[in-house]
């Protein structure tokens, strides 16, 4: 008796549990690898170049086999680095950017945990992951690694910032941290419309969040070399990228969840609810991604005072007085929801 | 307050953003070179060959104007007279590592024989390779004969 107990307590629920997780992550890591060959593909076409397409079909295959090529190689370890941080540090990085899809929900009920501080929970994955790329410029303990460190450091605090205050306009038009809660409020209007300056916001936030051109300053090729990742090689470089790119769709689907009506038809009408909402959850993110490549193949680097400047500045200002007008315009036509 | 409403509403970045979709649909510039290749001129100068007449004589008469106007000396001329009198090369040599393919060869022969073909893939693992002897170089000429023959034909007009 004691013994089925136990499988029915631990095992079942447990199994359940890890088939849950890999359904989500097997899809994330190989839309990674189709992300990669996106943007090689769309950075070409906007360059007039051809891009990657000599493995498999239109060079589909590209990112396996360099994916295989990193795998075969040797992971060198400086000599005078911290070894364990220094290979602690892109495996946190990982496992960060796949943590947060335990909250996202990919359709109604599709949500592993279905927790009521979703968002919170999103946001501080998001902002921990500061710590792998901080881990590592310190750990290499090299000049250039350490300078894209701090410059990421600095950067994805400052953003954080409006990205919070941006997060807090969203939740005071919902009352709920959940983020089914958040999606089914966008029922009638997407938040993209009447908060339009803060999706802008947002979306450019998310830009210097994921370190992403024209904000990619911490992995700025032209003055140090590859930032905080510069010393590593092999599997441990393999899995920077894997987070990095993950940690890009991550952000993309927080983006289509605050503004975009996660997982809901443009319009409710007929051809158009007819499609699972998974699909659409999955096209507003393609949507997302192409901007995100289309951005970086448009615009140049920002310089670092810039950055700053435009951080605190410019974006925590507005995101400030935008909390304020959307909360006094929710209280003045008396529009607040779940008021007690 | 123009300047305002234009850096508040993004409108320089949008514009270059459109400017990069426009970009996108445009045809692409790049050629799948080993499958693909880019036109030529007839003028083209690559690999050198020596040409011979329909009979199947060899054109070179030994002049050794080519040798002398080679600037980088890459060109070697042995001759003497052939037993039925004409006078031919028994040696003809082009170092291709010394050549800078100026054409004067080309330029300066009377009658033809040495010629800078569209050939230009003829890269080699050794230099040895690179020392071009007269077989070689007839050799090419008998490959090449069509397309040279084109190519001066459609040059006529300007020689």
């Amino acid at each position: 008796m004691n013994n089925f107990s136990y499988l029915n307590d631990l095992i079942i629920p447990g199994s359940i549990i890890i088939a849950q997780i890999l359904a989500v992550l097997m899809p994330v890591l190989i839309s990674v690898a189709f992300l990669v060959y996106a943007e090689r593909k769309v950075l070409a076409l906007i360059q007039l170049r051809r891009g990657p397409n000599v493995v498999g079909p239109f060079g589909i295959l590209q990112s396996f086999a360099d994916a295989l090529k990193l795998l075969t190689k040797e992971n060198i370890v400086p000599a005078n680095s911290n070894k364990i941080v220094f290979l602690l540090a892109p495996i946190i990085t990982m496992v960060l950017s796949l943590a947060g899809w335990a909250v996202i929900p990919f359709a109604p009920n599709w949500v592993i945990a279905d927790i009521n501080v979703g968002i919170m929970y999103l946001f501080a994955v998001s902002s921990l992951g500061v710590y792998g790329i901080i881990m590592a410029g310190w750990a290499s303990n090299s000049q250039y690694p350490f300078l894209g460190a701090l410059r990421s450091a600095a950067q994805m605090v400052s953003y954080e910032v409006s990205i919070g205050f941006v997060i807090i306009t969203v939740l005071l038009c919902v009352g709920s941290l959940n983020l089914t809660k958040i999606v089914e409020a966008q029922e009638t209007v997407w938040f993209a419309i009447p908060l339009l300056p803060m999706f802008v916001v947002f979306f450019i936030s998310a830009l210097a969040e994921t370190n992403r051109l024209p904000f990619d300053l911490p992995e700025d090729e032209s003055t140090l070399v590859a930032g905080f990742f510069t010393e590593y090689s092999s599997a441990s470089f393999v899995l920077f990228f894997l987070g990095e790119y993950a940690s890009m769709i991550l952000m993309s689907s927080m983006t289509v969840i605050l503004f975009m009506g996660g997982w809901l038809p443009p319009f409710d009408i007929f051809p158009l609810n007819a499609i699972p909402g998974v699909i659409w959850f999955v096209i507003k993110i393609i949507f997302i991604l192409f901007l995100f490549i289309w951005v970086r193949g448009t615009f140049p680097r920002y310089r670092y005072d810039q950055l700053m400047r435009l951080g605190w500045k410019i974006f925590l200002p507005l995101s400030l007085l935008w909390v304020v007008l959307t909360a006094g315009f929710l209280i003045a036509f008396d529009m607040v929801p779940n008021s007690l | 307050m123009i300047k305002y409403i234009k850096s508040f509403t993004l409108f320089e970045l949008l514009q270059g953003m459109f400017l990069t979709l426009k970009y996108m649909f445009k045809a692409k510039v790049t050629i799948n070179y080993p499958h693909e290749k880019g036109p030529l001129s007839p003028r083209f100068r690559g690999e050198h060959a020596l040409r011979r007449y329909p009979s199947g004589e060899e054109r070179c008469i030994a002049c050794k104007l080519c040798e002398a106007v080679c600037p980088a000396q890459a060109i070697t001329i042995e001759a003497e007279p052939r037993e039925d009198g004409s006078r031919r090369t028994t040696r003809y040599d082009i170092d291709m590592s010394k050549c800078i393919y100026c054409g004067l060869c080309e330029e300066s022969c009377p009658v033809d024989a040495i010629v800078e073909g569209p050939n230009f893939e003829f890269a080699t693992e050794t230099r040895e390779e690179l020392m071009y002897t007269k077989e070689k170089l007839l050799e090419n000429g008998d490959r090449w004969e069509h397309e040279i023959a084109q190519n001066i034909y459609l040059d006529r007009k300007y020689r």
